[in-house]
């Protein structure tokens, strides 16, 4: 079986982002970019099925401009065989990048494609359930542990009150949580070795696919700044400002 | 123009996410349905059946509705997509995982998480964090929305709309439910408890959210959270995650003890009315966001602050 793994290039999950005073967006010049924190665990994850001998190869695809291929490298480094690197200065719709990876789909036939749940810029965590209805599979969403059962795959979901098991009928979709597991950090050793792997790059209108987007971004703005609280000297102060100034107990 | 609100219910109730999503489908301006998916769901039906300004509610009741499988319901919002031109869910854990499914089968984009209707085609969604609010112009015929609904008002009584039985649609049969494991927990749900006391890295240990936290929660009726240090360190189980990737919660107070404030929690938190902030380091970057902070160590000052409540009688 043959693992697909989509990851995208975002800003990293530490840096303090900019809006821009024009409201035309982040300020994303010479900020750091790193791989999207929820695909390192989708990588994790098919790299360990590989280990387990449940997975034959590991492919990446990123969707996105040059530099992507950077983020491809990062997960070669970290056990993934070969990369798939599909061209777009724009950026690219959810519904959009799920079209783009059906068409890869269609061309490598993986048995369980992992993506991470939700990308820490957009924050729309909506690509994998819109691949997995463009494909008509099955899919497990915010999932935090993946077991494959012949050809079913046997996933625990974090869902609102707690943990939900299901069981998919492969080919399927899968997208990670946070407790899937600890990925890994690649080795020196790893990552000479990740130069020598393939990486191809074709342009994503080669596909065919509409890229327009379907939502126009008017503007981005600063969410509203909360007024600066005080500090109390005490529990009875706290508890005093509480009950008479807040009114909220 | 009419606009399908889906219901968050546990099949005998509503859940009070409902309300909420059908202030914010509501201000669509059109004719608002609800519709109920579940099995022997007629209770919830009824509850919505009962929300001032519903039109209809449908009640789609099957076995196949019963365990939130994303594809069967996704099917079936499709099979009722020729009536509609909004699809609105409240962003439950249930409904980012259907949602966006309903969406590619209708070849539109969704709007997750709204936070604001500008206009009928018009959000305003948080990006980065919630570090940033866009505003997006749907471009498309058919809108499917999901709602942050700690930024809406709950909808209350007043209507009397007529209950519709709807068939299920075709079953795809890709995915069944094996089991779950539901948290034990007497609570206030964090999605709409008033008030939430939430403890982070600095509590060290899951004995300690018993002893120090719990009480202090339970003398308030407030609902338990945690930071993902504590959940990830296994002082607390994962559906009490407050942040960007766990739930994201407004309450009137929001108690954050032992917990630095990373810009992720604060993603969870920050539009909490009233935040205390209770850390032994002053410089924590949650007392930047704290209305009153307190720099104390918690391991005394929460009994205190336990023992003063009491004394006040609650």
């Amino acid at each position: 079986m043959k693992i697909l793994v989509p990851v995208k290039r975002v800003v990293d999950f530490n840096v303090q982002i900019r809006v821009k005073g024009d409201g035309s967006g982040v300020d994303l010049a010479r900020v750091k970019m790193s791989m999207n924190p929820f695909d390192e665990i989708a990588i994790e994850e098919a790299v360990r099925l590989q280990e387990a001998g449940k997975a034959t190869e590991v492919v990446l695809v990123s969707i996105g401009p040059a530099e992507a291929a950077e983020t491809i490298r990062t997960g070669l480094s970290m056990g993934a065989d070969r990369g798939i690197l599909i061209r777009s200065e724009a950026p690219v719709e959810p519904l959009a990048v799920a079209k783009l990876l059906r068409a890869v789909v269609e061309e490598e036939g993986p048995g369980l494609i992992i993506l991470g749940k939700q990308a820490i810029d957009d924050d729309s965590n909506q690509t994998g359930q819109m691949l997995a209805a463009l494909l008509g599979w099955a899919q497990a969403t915010f999932a935090s542990k993946l077991e494959v059962d012949g050809a079913y795959f046997k996933v625990t979901r974090e869902v609102d009150g707690g943990l939900q098991t299901v069981r998919l009928k492969g080919p399927a979709i899968v997208t990670t949580d946070l407790r899937l597991n600890e990925p890994r950090y690649a080795t020196l050793p790893n990552i000479m070795k990740a130069k020598k792997k393939p990486i191809v790059e074709r342009a994503a209108d080669l596909y065919g696919v509409d890229l327009a987007p379907r939502l126009e971004v008017l503007r981005t703005t600063e969410p509203p700044g909360r007024k600066a609280g005080v500090k109390v000297k005490d529990v009875a102060e706290l508890v005093s400002k509480l009950r008479n100034e807040a009114g909220v107990i | 123009m009419t606009t399908l609100l889906i219901a968050e219910h546990d099949h005998a109730s509503l859940k009070d996410v409902t309300n909420k999503a059908l202030t914010a489908a509501a201000q669509l301006g059109a004719p608002v349905d609800v519709l109920v998916a579940g099995e022997n769901a007629g209770g919830a039906a009824e509850a919505a059946a009962k929300l001032k300004g519903v039109a209809k509610v449908l009640l789609a009741d099957s076995p196949a509705y019963a365990h939130d499988l994303a594809e069967p319901l996704a099917a079936l919002i499709r099979s009722l997509a020729p009536g509609y031109d909004a699809f609105v869910a409240p962003a439950t854990s249930r409904f980012k995982n259907v949602m966006p499914r309903v969406a590619a089968l209708l070849d539109v984009m969704q709007v997750s998480e709204i936070i604001k209707v500008v206009a009928p085609d018009t959000f305003e969604r948080p990006i980065y964090a919630g570090n940033a609010i866009q505003t997006v112009k749907s471009r498309d015929a058919k809108k499917v929305i999901t709602v942050r609904t700690s930024t809406f008002a709950a909808t209350g009584d007043g209507g009397s709309a007529p209950v519709e039985a709807v068939a299920a649609a075709a079953d795809p049969g890709l995915s069944s439910f094996v089991g779950e494991a539901v948290a034990k927990n007497n609570r206030p749900e964090l999605s709409s408890a008033r008030i939430i006391v939430s403890g982070g890295r600095g509590m060290r240990s899951r004995a300690n959210f018993t002893k120090y936290l719990e009480p202090l929660a339970d003398k308030l009726g407030a609902g338990v959270g945690a930071s993902r240090a504590a959940v990830d360190a296994g002082y607390a189980p994962n559906d009490w995650q407050v942040g960007q990737t766990g739930k994201v919660v407004a309450p009137d107070l929001y108690i954050a003890i032992g917990i630095s404030g990373a810009i992720q929690h604060l993603a969870g938190m920050k539009d909490s009315k009233v935040i205390v902030a209770i850390n032994k380091d002053g410089d924590a970057p949650i007392f930047q966001v704290a209305d009153y902070g307190l720099v104390a160590d918690l391991y005394q000052a929460v009994p205190e602050l336990t023992e003063e409540l009491g004394k006040l009688g609650r």
